[in-house]
């Protein structure tokens, strides 16, 4: 119920139209339930006694009732319009803007996919809920009631035909909807499962070729197909059953009025127009009870979205600024002390242990290590990326919990290992790093990262469009483009996650060199798998399982260093020639 | 009454050429299995509004035959009203069973055709060249297996029946209506055009305006879905601020259009309602003057009859037009996915084909046993012989071109030479063409000039399906399906044994790992086997081309994406299954192609070196450069 509220918080500046749309709804409904009123006595007092002043006088009123009516039925229509697109607006907004301040642990825990169809599909669905509760919650049941109350104004015995067919329809509508329901939920994730068979398919087609399983796939998707087809017939054949009983139910009551009707018109109880009033209220009162079932069902199978939703704007990012922050970092120094880290709290091991760690202003340092050793969590330390559990990581000379979060990261550059390239030019790709760069300014990144070379082939060279997710440039041409992203933020201190491993070893190397001669004063942590791209570090960590394994230059790492001369073998194939030809 | 207005509506979305033919071609889907159940809906339907139309009958009855006897009489007499009570109530007894039958079938039709077009679907899209999906997103076809079969879906099982119900309704109530009082059938028809007149207007604006909506959302998903996968490139960047204000711009501009589709979409409801009783009002009014001065013999009962039908014919024009965007949808989305049905599929005219052999007095002969041995069976048309060629694994390149449009070639002049058992590797920078090669080899793609022979066969003569399950191929995306272990590396060779699959798991150096999982072979892979390391995943995709025992292999960039410690079990894994193939290797990392027996350096699509390490090592030239890193002549 709470996560309703947290939802509801979110109409903001929508307040007014959210409350004017049922209000006007209600003016409608008035409306439209007076005028069969009008009708009967019409009928009654006018065409059956002969009294045209009457018809007239009445329909006079009728045509005031229409136009009320109709600005009702106007205004709650635009506003309910306003109000729930309104709403899908400001959770978007809310959902969006607080996703911006979540730390990487919070966008671990959501998973991307996860968000998007929280502020897509999921907010959708809330707005159409809304839309739906805001006009029909209050005027299907003020309908129904006022419908009542006029056919109990008009007559009690009858009318209390109604209120037994209410009772009925209630009770069968409930247990219907509550199986529906039921199977449906069951139904849904079988229908997931088709898709994510076609998905799976779509995008592992090279497989399935190669393979040739397209019969196998095929027949295993009919057969996914076929599940489909028995559940959803199964949860349909629950929902198709409620026409023929509402049909059951206002047949019924029809044929009962006429009947007692007309017993009561022999006997002067009931007159002619009445009985004709309160056939047309059975109709209205029965929808309307239909209608608020159906508000039932939207509502049941949109509280997953309103969840999902919530669970977004609740979130707190897991990383807080410091009350006093410092926003210069002094220089490129790092220094780990005693640090032990996790992803998530209950881990039985942790993820990085006894990490002690000292790092001079201004050195390369290569970072090498099996998967799963922990390199990329090591270095997602230094920005602040996640906070570690025990002991302390210093930048500059200070803990980075002291700094301000955004002055830490422009000053320490990361580039990841999952990297994107956004839609947009080269040149604002390249801008996210310094939105005030000039041209010279992104060329000479660009040259320094060897991107130049294939920017200048390029057409459109540095106005390339890059489509979403950089999907017309090569992985190593990605690559150096965010290499030279994060170049132009001038950082004391240039974090590469595995950031060339697409790049041929002589681009690599020349890169190295650029950085070796253009930024010497930069704190350079490289992570690579080759040997070859850490060799000329100033030093070389060798991480394995979570702890630093050997920390030092190559040579000396190759004298005592088991796992690094056994990965250097492994890529050189320890043959001699090779050693001395890579000297040259 | 549809056509005309149907046609208005498609006037603004100029995409979808001609919806009849794709309306008709979506039915005959429908008709292919369920032409009875059709029928029965149909007639159902003409059930339910006849029964409906003998309820409003009765009350015209009611009030006009039997209730006035019982006004006047002293000792009132209810057989006739009973028994009128009791036809009515068969009637509405026949209404209600044929609802439900109608519903019922209709539930059949419904989920039947969409498995049907569901299935046609997937069958033609496993059909299809691989260009088909390099060439579109696959976000773009996952959507119509979803939101496009779903308005097909709403439109076979809601607007179509609604719309057959509407247009009887209109037509029987029209009869009606003209029988009981002529005069007011006509007011009612001028109100009715007002009404169509006043929706028409609105449907025209608010569909141009839903349609912009549909626009801005798509933007807004997509910065959507761009930005929550860059999110945490933005973190790193601190660019939260910047995309807060591109969001809120487009979010802003979505409200606006999302507001202004939904309002008109509202207000269509109030306005033809409010129509629908100005029409019942101006009725009463006409029929009470012409009841009262007795004009045209028009009886109280009558009026109130006609008062009942007047509102039954509001109704059906108010639900056809409702039921117009959702028809002009379910169009768009039929066209989506008959496109899809008419891509062209991989054709293949290959008659060369796979077969068990075995050896017969020194000659081969074909067989039905699995004897380990395989041949090429080659019929030659000309003279009706056959030959038997032993797979081998021989594959050569004679000049061959390839571009993957005809305008623009990636490949030039490739020649190529792997006798059965060679390494070959391809090196060169992202680009060059490498990939491509290996295309070439299983027909993904099919060369623009030149000739590629297998075992001295044309591979254009040889069915794609056997051409590749002759090769054996491990991707840098290593692709896992959701299932077991166990099913992912049978995904190889269907009827291995639980032996076999476990042999090709050790062989691939990944039996050690699987086993530490909590339930060894019988783990569950989600998501592409997101529950498993880069490594691990990709000693499965080796395992799996081990237990279809190919004599060839192509590995592309198969270990590039593993750190180098792991590499070395992948690799020794991957050396076990090289022994006795010819091999294709990709890789950038030249460590895995140094004991290659043929190392080709590609640029540009070219072959610029060929020759072993050690003597393009000699040569000093690019791949020199490439090994060492170093400048040439540096």
């Amino acid at each position: 119920m709470h996560q309703v509220k947290r939802i509801l918080q979110e109409v903001k500046e929508f307040k007014a139209a959210s409350f004017a749309t049922p209000i006007w709804m209600l003016v409608e409904v008035i409306c439209e339930t007076l005028i069969p009123l009008l009708m009967a006595s019409i009928i009654t007092y006018g065409v059956e006694a002969g009294n045209m002043d009457h018809i007239l006088k009445m329909g006079g009123i009728m045509v005031i009732l229409v136009a009320i009516g109709f600005t009702g039925g106007l205004l709650g229509g635009v506003y309910g319009a306003k109000a729930s697109t309104g709403l899908a607006r400001n959770l978007r907004e809310s959902m969006f803007n607080k996703i911006q301040t979540y730390s990487f642990s919070n966008i671990d825990k959501f998973s991307t996919a996860g968000l998007v169809t929280r502020l897509t599909t999921d907010v959708t669905n809330v707005q159409n809920s809304y839309q739906m509760v805001l006009r029909i919650a209050m005027r299907a049941p003020a309908s129904m009631i006022i419908s009542l109350v006029m056919a109990f104004i008009i007559n009690k015995n009858l009318a209390s035909i109604y209120l037994v067919a209410i009772v009925f329809l209630s009770i069968v509508l409930f247990f219907i909807i509550r199986r529906a329901t039921k199977t449906f939920m069951e139904a849904f994730p079988k229908y997931d499962a088709l898709n994510a068979s076609v998905q799976e398919n779509v995008s592992a087609i090279r497989v399935v070729k190669a393979y040739v399983r397209e019969e196998e796939e095929t027949k295993k998707f009919h057969k996914a197909s076929d599940a489909i087809l028995k559940i959803f017939t199964k949860a349909e054949k629950n929902v198709i059953i409620n026409q023929p009983i509402m049909q059951f139910t206002v047949y019924s009551c029809i044929i009962l009025i006429s009947w007692l009707g007309a017993k009561m018109i022999s006997t002067d109880a009931l007159v002619i127009g009445d009985l004709m009033a309160l056939l047309t209220y059975c109709m209205n009162i029965l929808m309307n009870l239909m209608m608020v079932s159906m508000i039932f069902v939207m509502l049941s199978m949109s509280t997953a979205s309103i969840r999902r939703i919530s669970e977004v704007l609740e979130e707190e990012s897991t990383l807080q600024n410091p009350a006093e922050p410092v926003y210069e970092v002094a220089d490129g120094s790092i220094l780990f002390k005693d640090v032990e880290f996790s992803y998530n709290a209950g881990a039985e091991e942790p993820i990085l242990k006894d990490i002690d760690l000292e790092i001079k202003s201004g050195e390369t340092i290569g970072i090498i290590g099996g998967t799963g050793s922990a390199k990329s969590t090591l270095v997602n330390l230094i920005s602040r990326l996640y906070d570690v559990d025990k002991g302390e990581v210093l930048v500059g000379g200070l803990n980075v919990k002291d700094y301000d979060m955004d002055s830490l990261r422009n000053q320490v550059s990361v580039v990841l290992q999952s990297n994107v390239l956004f839609s947009g030019s080269i040149y604002e790709n390249l801008r996210w790093g310094d939105i005030d760069a000039t041209d010279e300014e992104c060329q000479r990144a660009c040259k320094l990262a060897c991107a130049d070379e294939f920017i200048n082939r390029f057409p459109d060279g540095y106005n390339t469009h890059i489509e979403q997710g950089g999907t017309n440039v090569s992985g190593g041409q990605k690559q150096r483009l965010c290499i030279a992203r994060a170049l132009l933020k001038k950082p004391k201190i240039l974090i590469l996650d595995d950031s060339t491993s697409a790049v041929d070893t002589a681009t690599d190397a020349k890169i190295r060199k650029a950085f070796r001669d253009e930024i010497p004063n930069t704190t350079k942590l490289i992570i690579a798998q080759r040997i070859a791209s850490v060799q000329d570090a100033d030093r070389i960590i060798v991480m394995d399982n979570g702890m630093i394994n050997g920390f030092g230059t190559h040579e000396e790492l190759l004298t005592n260093n088991e796992i690094y001369r056994e990965v250097y073998e492994s890529q050189t194939g320890g043959a001699g020639d090779f050693d001395e030809k890579e000297g040259i | 009454m549809a056509g005309p207005m149907g046609r208005r509506q498609m006037g603004p979305k100029p995409k979808i050429e001609n919806p009849g033919k794709l309306f008709t071609r979506v039915m005959s889907y429908v008709f292919r299995f369920y032409k009875i159940h059709c029928i029965i809906v149909v007639a159902c339907i003409f059930i339910s509004v006849f029964a409906n139309l003998q309820g409003t009958l009765f009350m015209q009855k009611l009030i006009d035959v039997y209730l006035p006897p019982l006004l006047t009489a002293a000792k009132p007499d209810f057989t006739p009203l009973a028994q009128a009570i009791i036809r009515v109530a068969c009637f509405y007894g026949i209404g209600i069973v044929s609802s439900y039958i109608q519903a019922r079938t209709l539930l059949t039709v419904t989920q039947g055709t969409m498995k049907s077009i569901r299935n046609e679907l997937f069958e033609h899209m496993e059909k299809l060249p691989i260009k088909y999906f390099d060439t579109h997103a696959h976000g773009d076809i996952m959507s119509i297996y979803t939101n496009d079969i779903d308005t097909l879906r709403q439109m076979i099982s809601q607007s179509i029946p609604q719309l057959i119900n509407s247009a009887v309704t209109i037509v029987s109530v029209f009869i009606s209506m003209c029988i009981l009082s002529i005069p007011l059938t006509g007011v009612t028809l001028v109100m009715i055009a007002i009404m169509l007149f006043c929706s028409g207007k609105i449907l025209g604006k608010s569909s141009k305006y839903f349609m912009e909506q549909q626009q801005n959302l798509g933007k807004v998903n997509g910065y959507i879905e761009e930005m929550m996968n860059g999110q945490k490139v933005v973190k790193v960047f601190c660019h939260e601020d910047e995309c807060k204000k591109d969001f809120k711009e487009l979010n802003d501009h979505l409200y606006e259009c999302a507001s202004r589709a939904n309002k008109f979409v509202n207000i269509m409801g109030p306005v033809n309602g409010q129509l629908g009783h100005l029409s019942y009002l101006v009725c009463v009014i006409v029929g009470a003057i012409l009841a009262l001065n007795n004009i045209t013999g028009l009886t109280l009962g009558a009026l109130a009859s006609f008062l009942t039908l007047n509102k039954n014919f509001n109704m059906p024009i108010n639900q056809i037009s409702q039921q117009f965007n959702s028809i002009v949808m379910a169009m768009a989305g039929a066209d989506r996915i008959f496109k899809l049905m008419d891509e062209k599929e991989e054709v293949d005219e290959g008659y060369v084909t796979l077969v068990n052999a075995k050896e017969v007095d020194g000659k081969l002969v074909e067989t039905e046993e699995r004897t380990g041995r395989w041949a090429w069976k080659h019929p030659h048309k000309a003279d009706g012989t056959v030959d038997y060629v032993e797979l081998l694994g021989d594959v050569v390149f004679d000049d061959v071109d390839f571009g993957y449009t005809d305008e623009k070639m990636v490949l030039h002049n490739i020649d190529l030479f792997a006798t059965p058992g060679q390494k070959i590797a391809f090196v060169g920078s992202t680009g060059a063409g490498k990939t491509t090669i290996t295309n070439l080899i299983n027909r993904f793609y099919d060369i623009q000039d030149g000739k590629i022979r297998y075992d001295g066969i044309n591979i254009n003569k040889i069915k794609k399906a056997d051409l590749r399950r002759s090769l054996g191929i491990v991707l840098q995306d290593t692709h896992l399906f959701s299932g077991t272990i166990m099913e992912n590396i049978r995904f190889g060779k269907l009827d291995a044994t639980d032996e076999e699959v476990i042999a090709a798991a050790k062989l691939a150096n990944a039996d050690k790992f699987i086993h530490k999982l909590p339930d060894g072979y019988n783990t569950q892979l989600i998501e592409d086997g997101a529950n498993l390391s880069q490594g691990q995943r990709q000693l499965l995709a080796i395992a799996r081309a081990a237990i279809a025992d190919p004599p060839v292999l192509i590995l592309d960039e198969a270990t590039s994406s593993i750190d180098t410690r792991t590499e070395r079990i992948v690799q020794e894994g991957m050396d076990k299954l090289m022994k006795g193939r010819t091999t294709f290797v990709i890789a950038h990392r030249l460590s895995t192609v140094k004991n290659s027996d043929c190392i080709m350096v590609l640029e540009q699509g070219r072959v610029i070196e060929r020759g072993n390490h050690d003597q393009l090592i000699e040569a000093k030239g690019k791949y020199y450069q490439l090994y060492t890193g170093n400048e040439i002549g540096a």
